[in-house]
């Protein structure tokens, strides 16, 4: 009796495990190494929904190439070396066509040699500019870099007559990444950063911070760099000694809970953000407007839950990956690759992507949107 | 002149929180030597309390008062629940404990309210006052106000009160206390109800200032420790001068100096006290017998 039972679920185990691999030999395998829970949790989980998402929607179109899309992704936990052995997996055993992910630059790092030595297509959803700078055959990337955010600022001061800048800086990873790539942009733009201070995310006051950066002879300017309640903090401080230089802020507080947060304090701040925060806002001329609101519609339908810009970063990912497998008309490597390589005014969440051989992101300042606070609201800046 | 006394403002804000958050280590370890690490996630659930009372369209002062409730309850759930249960416990173990309580709290914060930051209104006005050409904000003065008003009430409490009396007696020697009739037990529990109820009170002043969220309670746990132990733990002047203090010298580190060393000055502070008054500022001079 026993023994009958046993075999019943052997034969049923034989049964199902050759039907799932029969479903899925003419599959496209994705493979995707997300952080999904651990500190990074906050960018992995929209990345794996939207992942998700879009593969069951490209699927119920009917596919890519006449075949279905399989998505096969680990959680990482936010670590690199775990990353590292997941890659391998994914490359090794899985067989993947393509792996999109490594969440974090370190664990896009620790995926990297492993891709690029398996000669297989790595679409990262890191910011670090390290990823793409120095390019590799096989490694790309979708989101916009601390960088360019500074760029975007800074390119505005130039407009504006400011070369005298006060920077103040968040002592978190965000804040730090920032305040390096702020300071090797600066000389570019004829920008001199003449104050160089930082807070602590968590701090209740930066009057003293503040007051010092005021107190410097011909500053003209503030730029903070900072993610979430910290620099709404700064901004009501500005407010309180009455600071009337122009203020700028990175587009770590690029979100709605920056206002509620700051204010009224938070008026006249300017700051560079994604289309996606500002979906409605944006004019019906506007390139990206249809595929941001559209990402941002199916998201919410789905999830009940406002999209970040971080699954955007796995939306496009996802599309310049099925993009360039239409275009190669198979899913062989190299030829995905170079198709990848060929991208042209692909309008993604993030921005538009023209890709080359020198350059694996693809994204120019276009991508970054300057917006001002004008009443508790945002309003984009031409 | 003006830019001394803006650093000192700035200073005695931050100050006035490190304080609130110290009183609250003070209590508990006053009555039971234990070092209370979840003493920051209170201090957090009152402040996420109060904006979830207040978008529930309560009146702010109807508001505060449940949430310092509610927070209490809190304190109460985890003595009965996590300490108690551990009595005869070494007291690391209970500290240990006490970690993990937090950790608990904090996780639970976060999955039911959520990652996001959340703001508080301001208890008066929102405009600065301009004092000799630096600026102080209302809600500053609230948090040390009622801080100040809470050391009086608590200095009665712990020197006139049978309560009060008891408690002390606990932490001075828990056998002899009982010994006495004391119900020790009971002084445990209370001891985390009003350590809780004054951290939600802490977390609720400074909510306007910082705004509240789930992970505020990590950093205001350890300087608040960090405050205490400079000022002398189970000493409540001490936790007032020790978080005054420590918020000062980080203002003033990164007003005159550079606020890259604002964190790191502090601690050398502290060593240099704890060199040479190793029981703190106002720490009781006390001898443990080997």
């Amino acid at each position: 009796m026993k023994r009958r039972n046993i075999l019943q679920w052997a034969a049923a185990a034989v049964v199902t495990m050759s039907t799932g691999a029969m479903a899925q030999a003419n599959d496209i395998k994705i493979g995707a190494v997300l952080s999904v829970t651990g500190p990074a949790a906050f960018l992995g989980e929209p990345e794996l929904k939207t992942l998700q998402l879009y593969v069951e929607r490209i699927n119920a179109a009917g596919g890519v190439l006449g075949r279905k899309l399989a998505l096969v992704h680990y959680d990482d936990g936010s670590e690199a070396s775990k990353a590292n052995s997941f890659a391998k997996r994914l490359l090794e055993s899985d067989k993947v066509d393509i792996v999109i992910g490594g969440t974090t630059t370190g664990a896009t790092m620790a995926m990297a040699p492993l891709v690029e030595k398996a000669q297989v297509p790595f679409i990262s959803l890191a910011g670090g500019v390290v990823i793409v700078d120095p390019v590799k055959k096989w490694v790309f990337k979708t989101p916009h870099t601390d960088r360019m955010a500074a760029e975007k600022v800074f390119a505005d001061m130039k407009k504006n007559g400011i070369t005298k800048v006060g920077l103040l800086s968040e002592t978190s990873g965000f804040g730090q990444s920032g305040r390096k790539e702020t300071l090797a942009v600066a000389p570019k733009y004829g920008i001199e950063i003449v104050a160089d201070e930082t807070y602590g995310p968590k701090d209740s006051d930066v009057t003293a911070q503040l007051t010092k950066i005021k107190g410097v002879p011909g500053v003209q300017a503030l730029f903070v760099f900072g993610l979430g309640q910290g620099p709404a903090v700064v901004t009501k401080n500005v407010a309180q000694l009455g600071i009337k230089l122009p203020h700028y802020q990175s587009h770590g507080v690029a979100s709605d809970e920056y206002l509620k947060l700051a204010g009224a304090a938070a008026d006249g701040v300017r700051l560079p953000s994604p289309a996606l925060l500002i979906a409605d806002a944006l004019p019906a001329s506007d390139a990206q407007k249809a595929v941001v609101t559209g990402y941002f519609k199916a998201y919410k339908e789905r999830f009940k839950e406002d999209p970040s810009t971080f699954g955007g970063y796995a939306q496009d990912a996802l599309a310049l990956a099925v993009d360039a497998i239409k275009r190669a008309g198979s899913t062989d490597g190299e030829k995905v690759r170079a198709a990848l390589e060929q991208t042209k005014g692909f309008v993604g969440v993030t921005g538009v992507f023209s890709l080359s051989a020198a350059d694996h992101m693809g994204l120019d300042l276009s991508a970054f949107r300057l917006l001002e606070v004008k009443k508790g609201d945002w309003v984009l800046v031409p | 002149m003006s830019s001394f006394l803006q650093f000192l403002f700035s200073g005695v804000t931050i100050g006035a929180t490190y304080a609130l958050a110290a009183l609250g280590f003070s209590i508990i370890y006053n009555a039971s030597g234990v070092i209370n690490f979840a003493q920051g996630e209170f201090i957090m659930l009152g402040g996420m309390a109060a904006v979830v009372l207040v978008g529930l369209g309560l009146p702010l002062p109807v508001a505060v008062a449940l949430a310092v409730l509610a927070v209490a309850l809190v304190g109460l759930l985890v003595e009965k629940f996590a300490i108690e249960p551990a009595k005869n416990a070494e007291v690391v173990t209970l500290i240990i404990i006490t970690i993990g309580s937090s950790l608990f709290i904090r996780g639970l914060v976060q999955v039911v309210l959520g990652k996001g930051s959340h703001a508080l209104p301001a208890f008066s006005s929102d405009r600065p006052i301009e004092v000799g050409g630096a600026t102080l904000l209302p809600q500053s003065l609230w948090a040390l106000g009622v801080t100040l008003v809470i050391v009086v009430a608590l200095a009665w409490f712990f020197t006139r009160t049978l309560q009060g009396k008891a408690m002390l007696a606990t932490s001075h020697n828990k056998l002899a206390a009982q010994l006495m009739g004391i119900n020790t037990k009971t002084i445990l529990l209370a001891s985390f109800g009003l350590s809780a109820a004054l951290g939600a009170l802490g977390g609720i002043l400074v909510a306007p200032i910082t705004g509240a969220s789930y992970d505020v309670g990590i950093m205001l746990g350890l300087k608040g420790f960090v405050a205490a132990t400079l000022g002398g733990l189970g000493s409540g002047a001490g936790a007032i001068v020790g978080g005054l203090l420590l918020g000062i010298f980080e203002a003033m580190t990164a007003g005159y100096i550079s606020s890259a060393y604002k964190d790191a000055a502090p601690f050398v502070l502290i060593l240099l006290v704890l060199f040479f008054m190793p029981r703190g500022l106002f720490g009781a001079k006390v001898t443990e017998r080997v």
